[in-house]
């Protein structure tokens, strides 16, 4: 350790890994994947990994990558639902890892909800 | 380390590591493998959550569920349903933080929601083992920051505004401490760390030492930049195996980063870090006779001055503090004075950790502001007394200090207020007694533990403690006469003004503070020949009431044969024969045994 700028990547490094276990000062976006039997059946657990790899490769702070159970339209499966604090939820539906990239950087990233994924668009 | 979505964070603090939280850790490491789940959750031990009463503790993140009573069993379960299909494992949930759907934060929860964590602001958030997740929450930022940009004086300057206090037991103020250390002329100087912790019931150090090593370690080196030392030692009881373990790693990785060493940050500063085990005596802890343990020597005290500031370790300038004391500096480094300033009174800044224990239903470690009174943690951290007893007295300062009674229980908790009720802040222990705690027997238990700790050095201690004992067993056995109390309050003055160390100095206190408060039950106990608690065993006799219906249930678990009567009779027991040991009246249904 010679300097701060080296202590300072250290600190980053180890930051991404482990500011899911900070206490959210309710300005945490969270990506929820459904993960019932009915997601996992129609593919939601490389949708869940890609999600994760994506807020890592971003190093994106204040974002928690989460499962849920059924939600209930298990035809549309796999779903993820973004929260953005403040924002209303926005489901998005019949999901695989390239969408769920695409979301995260258009819709955490750029703030523009994908709205040709979205629930309301594949109704 | 990779990026996952799920943590698992397990509390591997002394309390827990005894129910078996390793097993635990194997096991979920064992399922996760086996569900195929290990590129996305990831198991975290780490230091203590402080609500020891219901360890072990599973907390998983990013969730926030806090798992209580867990059991290595139910590794499988939370595995399975947790961490693969998202759903709570709600009969573990702890009971405040359950609510229909979702879970709300354990912050909220009564346990939590008073307190304050500075000193242990890392504690069961960070794995103590890894020097990363440190850095991560802003570890060693303060010591890169004081070593290439502050003076020494600079950073002593900090410490004096900021009003912090030794958390040791006496509360000197740190900043003139540091100052008095840097200013003692001498090339060599020391650093040093008391980790002895010997208070009957305290396990504040401990835990700081179990779950966040790193913060004391970092606080030395700073403390070594401050005062002009490049050692420093941290005595440490050898009963406290897992934090020795911690801080051994901790000096390790420091090491290897190059926070401890030679030419650290590149500045030319070179300080190093060694442990010293102690054997675990009470009087180690007093200031002086650390110091010669350390040495090499029998751990014995001396008069000061000279103060180990001016006249320390090999006889050069020593800077000796607590854990808590140096845990609470890296904060003040990087928050600044005034951020601890704010916090506390006016005389006592900054939070306490308190080991809470006895009669109390949330065992374990709080820490609170200072000035939070004594009510809040009692009754809403402390969730009172179990069975809805009524709470009697604390005992904060364990053996060196007094108990507070029921009716000063919304006394603020800092240095001043304590003192003036006749107890003391002391390192952290608080013991909470109920209504079935005898005061004469409370007072006795502390005296016979300071004879059993007086090291023999000076002639009150050695004799005093013994002759004090002797006068509360006469007491609690039922032979005491009035004489006795006075001949007791004498010998209080004595060994207050004329031992050696605080060890005999303050030995009186549980006798004076319970006197004071308690001396109607002293008197029961010499006029009256009873013990109004009901628990000193000579002075109870049993009986058996009209309530008695003669189901000889009694009978039966009389392990003398003092209870005789026919059946369907009432019952009568020979008191010759009785040892009192309480067994017919735990079994009776008709609350037909008294004693008094
Ligand atoms: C009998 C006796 C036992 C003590 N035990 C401890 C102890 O276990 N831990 C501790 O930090 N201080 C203990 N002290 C207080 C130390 O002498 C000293 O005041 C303290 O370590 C200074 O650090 P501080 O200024 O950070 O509180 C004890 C004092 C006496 C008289």
């Amino acid at each position: 350790m010679k300097s701060i700028e080296e202590l300072k990547k250290i600190r980053e490094q180890t930051l991404k890994n482990i500011n899911l276990r900070k206490e959210d000062g309710g300005d945490t976006t969270r990506i929820v994947v459904g993960m019932a039997t009915c997601g996992i059946a129609a593919g939601a657990r490389p949708v869940l990994a890609a999600c994760v790899d994506e807020v890592s490769k971003r190093s994106l702070a204040h974002v928690s990558v989460t499962q849920t159970g059924c939600i209930g339209v298990c035809r549309l499966e796999p779903i993820v639902e973004i929260f953005v604090p403040g924002e209303e939820k926005v489901t998005y539906v019949k999901m695989d890892e390239e969408k769920a990239r695409r979301v995260i950087h258009e819709h955490i990233v750029n703030h523009k909800v994908v709205t040709e994924l979205t629930i309301g668009a594949n109704e | 380390m990779e990026l996952v979505r799920s943590h698992i964070l397990v509390c591997a603090g002394t309390g827990c590591h005894s129910s078996k939280s390793d097993d635990i850790i194997e096991n979920l490491n064992k399922w996760i493998a086996e569900e195929k789940m290990d590129k996305e959750a990831r198991v975290i031990k780490t230091g203590c959550f402080g609500i020891c009463a219901l360890g072990p503790i599973v907390v998983v993140y990013p969730e926030g569920a806090f798992y209580s009573r867990v059991k290595p069993s139910d590794a499988e379960e939370i595995v399975k349903e947790h961490i693969v299909k998202g759903r709570l494992v709600t009969r573990l949930l702890y009971d405040e933080t359950k609510k229909a759907e979702s879970i709300s934060s354990i912050n909220d929860t009564n346990f939590y929601k008073h307190q304050m964590r500075i000193a242990l602001r890392n504690c069961g958030i960070i794995n103590p083992e890894y020097i990363d997740e440190y850095i991560a929450f802003e570890g060693y930022s303060a010591l890169a920051r004081a070593l290439t940009e502050q003076t020494p004086q600079e950073i002593i300057d900090i410490l004096t505004k900021s009003g912090l206090r030794g958390r040791g037991g006496a509360g000197f103020p740190t900043g003139r401490k540091w100052q008095f250390a840097h200013d003692a002329p001498g090339d060599i100087k020391y650093v040093a760390c008391n980790a002895d912790e010997g208070d009957p019931g305290a396990f504040m150090d401990r835990s700081v030492l179990e779950g966040d090593p790193h913060s004391v370690v970092e606080a030395m080196i700073l403390a070594g930049y401050a005062i002009g030392a490049n050692q420093g030692y941290v005595y440490i009881r050898a009963e406290y195996p897992i934090a020795v373990e911690r801080l051994r790693i901790a000096i390790k990785q420091a090491k290897e980063y190059g926070f401890l060493g030679d030419n650290i940050f590149g500045t030319g500063f070179q300080f190093d870090l060694e442990i010293r085990l102690g054997a675990g005596a009470f009087v180690c802890g007093e200031e002086t006779a650390l110091i010669t343990s350390i040495e090499g020597n029998r751990g014995e005290p001396r008069p000061r001055p000279p103060f180990p500031a001016v006249k320390g370790l090999f006889g050069k300038p020593t800077l000796l503090n607590n854990v808590e004391t140096y845990a609470n500096i890296p904060w003040i480094l990087q928050n600044g004075w005034e951020a601890f300033d704010k916090i506390g009174t006016e005389k006592s800044k900054g939070t306490k950790i308190f080991a809470l224990g006895g009669k109390i239903v949330n065992t374990g470690l709080v820490e609170v502001p200072m000035g939070t009174t004594l009510r809040t943690v009692v009754e809403d951290i402390g969730g009172g007394c179990p069975g809805g007893k009524k709470f009697k007295a604390a005992q904060t300062g364990g053996p060196s200090g007094g108990c507070i009674p029921a009716s000063h229980i919304d006394t603020p908790i800092d240095y001043e207020s304590l003192a003036a009720i006749g107890s003391m802040m002391g390192s952290g222990g608080l013991i909470i007694m109920d209504e079935d705690n005898c005061m004469v027997d409370i007072a006795r238990y502390f005296l016979d533990f300071t004879v059993e700790e007086s090291c023999g050095k000076c002639t009150p201690c050695r004799i005093g403690t013994k002759r004090m004992c002797q006068l509360l067993d006469k007491i609690v056995e039922g032979h005491g006469t009035m004489e006795d109390i006075s001949l007791l309050e004498d010998l209080c003055g004595h060994l207050a003004q004329n031992s050696l160390c605080a060890l005999g100095q303050t030995a009186p206190n549980p006798v004076l503070s319970t006197l004071h408060y308690f001396r109607d039950e002293y008197e029961a106990h010499v006029r009256e020949k009873r013990c109004p608690a009901g628990i000193c065993k000579n002075l109870l006799t049993y009986s058996i009431n009209d309530k008695c219906i003669g189901c000889t249930a009694c009978v039966r678990v009389c392990p003398t044969g003092a209870i005789s009567g026919k059946v369907k009779e009432k019952h009568v027991i020979d008191p010759a024969k009785c040892i009192k040991c309480n067994a017919c009246m735990e079994k009776c249904k008709f609350s037909a045994i008294e004693k008094g």
